[in-house]
């Protein structure tokens, strides 16, 4: 058989030629590779912790930055003197909604609207989208990243299981801002004395400084 | 192959080197387009490096705008502009030379290449100058120049017309009878590209159109969501075109080297059509940390159907190297699990090309890119660099180091002209394989720490909530750019060489080393009259190579799933 991959194959039986055993037990052996990453896959789904399918709703650009005012009007914190908590050169609020309640995160250019506060271990759920163009949302150190998209309300309910302050930046470009959009979240504990410091910080907290 | 008779001989130019009859049409149009490719890359590359140098922490060269637009052009340049012209150039040879075939159509091959150029040049020129930047995934809301999509949209015409060029000429040879027997490999290859191509720029048209309208102020709500899914539909699809055309690269070269076929015809044409099943639905991969896909249409989209794209390559990752390594045992470097490979031609830059490709592409773009697409490991990386680190393991270390070891050979073929800068060029597949190999796993580092990519300042400098990543993140980006100079260097190499090759003379003789005989000839005469049959294992070394990168896949897996568990609760 005088040919290659680059010659007609001479003959038309080819079709009909055995698999030698080198290939028989490669194809088997990736297949079941497969098909333990699906079930492993579709497991995690029910047993797992962390699946971001989630649901999402589509919302008018109107009506979601409503809802992340009323919330920020309703939650704001306010410090020791009673002034509203807010960080920054533009002042983002810092806003603390009870356990199981809902947490609006409307990113626009080029910014993050508010610094939530949440408790360790409880669920808060999340609403993340965006005002004008596609931005993503990059919690770090934890490295947890998600894609908004204006018109589309992503809803995932976050249990936190570490105390301490989180960085969020934007990873999908947004324009010529996009390294500008660095934000801020903080995780506390009350019941065990880990609360905000007032000078950007959480007292006792174990996630901080550089990521 | 020079047995067949020729119909119009007058239409051919029989290489004497290769015995290789080219048809004369063809291998103009392959020239142009090939030629026009590197000038691409050209653009592309130096772009690249600005755009290396930028994200450099201790460099930081350019301007955020101009740093923006850099990524943008380069991502354009080479993702599309290189890739595709280079595949087109090379389909017109694949479909005509081993089947000695004339190219159906040439004039409306001009027209395309025509069109593609022009479309290609609007689009770069509206880049560099600043209306469009917006990346090459260009998603609304963000806004370009209307001329950009125009140009996007000339150039996807453009490369949708040779398509049915390809197909036509395969059929033309058939009724013709310009070959006996079943089409070889490397015609079926570039078949198989042509349909998910017809597929591909098909879906460009459908995205492109409405959002140009778009662009003009003829259509008002463009749904973000939906470009998304369209765009992806598409983009993911011409990575299925490059890998099909590299596959049929390394099948190819394996020919021209040893003299290799598959190990068995059935098993690598099955493969490739594997991709074809795969082709719509592998897509929302790239969609998995979107809002609006249900978990059943994900588990759907990247089990079935990812797997079947999967499958496609893996075992295209046994039977490529097996082809290799049957050939040489075959011409008795037989001793071990290895003498096959070792004893292979490392200084000839088109094997060592075609092979650290084969390696890289596997070791770096296949293992993450599986495990990426897992739904759930996807929210771990998604959009940090560690996606550009994935894919320039696949389309840099992969695709685009096939087309420069096969651009070592065929363009002495089509030019007629002697390899120029052979010295550059044998260091051009080692730099920019272990360069961007570098530059890959580098970024994969950083994007696991969480550093974003399509960033200009990680310092956060001017941000109003400024933050530092670690030294030690730094240093990860700082070695990942220095991977992408050299990366970059050897990408520069190959183009002085390649564009000397053009520039060269042409010679009678000589232009390029003959074809490997047919391994089965070789070892039919060793064995005096009949190939021997092999008892057990045939390719035991490509099943050890791939048993490795089988079990790294494993343990990379699930420590992947290890890490997750560790992060919060998300539902
Ligand atoms: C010549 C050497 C090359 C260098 C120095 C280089 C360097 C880079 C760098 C530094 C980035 C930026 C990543 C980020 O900030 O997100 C990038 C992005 C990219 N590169 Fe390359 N690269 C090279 C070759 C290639 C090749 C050959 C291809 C494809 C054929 C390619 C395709 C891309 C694409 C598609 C992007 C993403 C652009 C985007 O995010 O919109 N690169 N490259
Ligand atoms: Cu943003």
């Amino acid at each position: 058989m005088s040919y290659t991959s680059m010659d007609p194959i001479p003959h038309r039986h080819w079709w009909r030629l055995p698999v030698g055993p080198d290939e028989k037990i490669w194809i088997a052996v990736a297949y079941a590779w497969c098909l333990v990453m699906l079930v492993w896959m579709v497991g995690w789904f029910f047993v797992g912790n962390q699946n971001q399918a989630g649901e999402a709703f589509k919302v008018t650009l109107d009506g979601f930055s409503n809802k992340s005012d009323q919330m920020i009007d309703q939650y704001q914190l306010k410090d020791a003197s009673g002034n509203l908590m807010a960080e920054g050169e533009t002042d983002v609020p810092v806003v603390q909604v009870p356990a199981g309640g809902n947490v609006y995160i409307a990113a626009h250019q080029f910014e993050w609207p508010i610094i939530p506060v949440l408790e360790l271990g409880k669920t808060y759920v999340f609403h993340i989208s965006s005002l004008d163009v596609d931005h993503g949302f990059s919690l770090l150190p934890i490295v947890l990243n998600l894609q908004l998209i204006p018109g589309y309300d992503y809803v995932l309910r976050f249990t936190p299981n570490k105390t301490g302050v989180y960085r969020i930046t934007c990873n999908e470009y947004c324009g010529l801002g996009h390294h500008l959009m660095a934000g801020k979240l903080y995780v506390i504990d009350t019941a065990h004395g880990v609360v905000l410091d007032g000078k950007g910080g959480v007292k006792g907290g174990e996630i901080g400084g550089a990521i | 192959m020079a047995t067949a008779i020729l119909r119009n001989p007058q239409d051919f130019i029989t290489c004497p080197d290769t015995g290789q009859n080219l048809n004369k049409p063809a291998i103009s149009l392959a020239k142009a387009n090939i030629f026009t490719a590197i000038v691409f890359l050209l653009a592309g590359g130096a772009l690249g490096l600005l755009v290396a140098l930028t994200r450099w922490p201790a460099i930081h060269i350019l301007p955020s705008e101009l740093f923006y637009i850099a990524l943008t052009g380069h991502g354009a340049a080479v993702l599309l502009f290189w890739c595709h012209f280079f595949e087109v150039g090379v389909a017109y040879y694949f479909v005509t030379s081993p089947i000695n075939a004339r190219l159906a159509t040439p004039k409306i091959a001009w027209f395309s290449f025509w069109l593609m150029l022009i479309g290609a040049a609007m689009a770069t020129v509206m880049v560099l100058i600043g209306q469009a930047t917006v990346m090459f995934s260009a998603y609304p809301p963000l806004k370009a120049h209307p001329l950009f999509y125009v140009g996007v949209i000339l150039f996807a015409v453009g490369a949708l017309i040779p398509m049915f060029i390809i197909i036509a000429t395969l059929i033309k040879a058939k009724n013709e009878r310009t070959y006996t027997g079943s089409m070889p490999l490397a015609s079926f290859g570039i078949l198989i590209y042509a349909i998910i191509a017809i597929f591909t720029w098909v879906m460009g048209a459908v995205i492109m159109i409405p959002t140009l309208l778009w662009s003009m102020g003829l259509i008002h709500n463009m749904d973000a969501q939906m470009y998304r899914v369209v765009f992806w539909a598409l983009a993911h699809s011409t990575q299925q075109m490059n890998i099909v055309v590299h596959i049929t690269i390394w099948y190819t070269l394996a020919a021209v080297l040893f003299g290799a076929r598959p190990l068995n015809e059935k098993v690598s044409r099955m493969a490739f059509v594997l991709y074809l099943f795969a082709l719509q639905l592998g897509s929302v991969h790239h969609l998995l940390s979107d809002p609006g896909s249900s978990f059943a249409w994900r588990t759907f989209n990247t089990s079935y159907a990812g797997y079947l794209a999967v499958l496609g390559s893996l075992i295209h990752g046994l039977t490529v190297p097996g082809g290799i390594e049957l050939a040489q045992r075959r011409r008795g470097l037989s001793h071990g699990l290895f003498e096959w490979l070792r004893k292979a031609p490392w200084a000839n830059p088109v094997f060592s090309g075609f092979f650290l490709s084969l390696v890289l592409f596997g070791f770096l773009g296949g293992i993450t890119g599986v495990t990426m697409s897992n739904q759930q490991i996807n929210m771990i990386i998604h959009n940090t660099v560690y996606v550009p680190g994935h894919f320039h393991g696949t389309v840099a270390t992969g695709t685009t180091l096939a087309f420069f070891a096969f651009s070592y050979w065929i363009v002495p073929l089509l030019t007629r002209h002697k390899l120029a800068f052979p010295g550059l060029a044998r260091m051009s597949t080692y730099l920019f394989g272990l360069g961007m190999g570098t530059f890959a796993v580098f970024f994969m580092a950083a994007g696991h720490l969480g550093v974003p990519r399509r960033h200009w300042d990680i310092t956060y400098a001017d941000a109003s909530l400024p933050f530092q990543f670690s030294a030690t993140v730094q240093m990860l980006v700082t070695v990942a750019e220095i991977g992408a100079v050299i990366g970059g260097t050897g990408a520069l190499f190959y183009l002085i060489s390649i564009l000397g090759t053009f520039m060269g003379k042409t010679v009678e003789k000589g232009a390029l080393p003959p074809l490997a005989e047919p391994a089965g000839v070789v070892a039919a005469r060793l064995h005096g009259g009949t190939e021997p049959h092999i008892k057990g294992l045939e390719v035991p070394g490509s099943l050890v190579l791939c048993l490795t990168l089988l079990t790294f896949l494993i343990i990379y897996y699930f420590a992947q799933y290890k890490y997750l568990a560790t992060i919060w609760g998300i539902r």
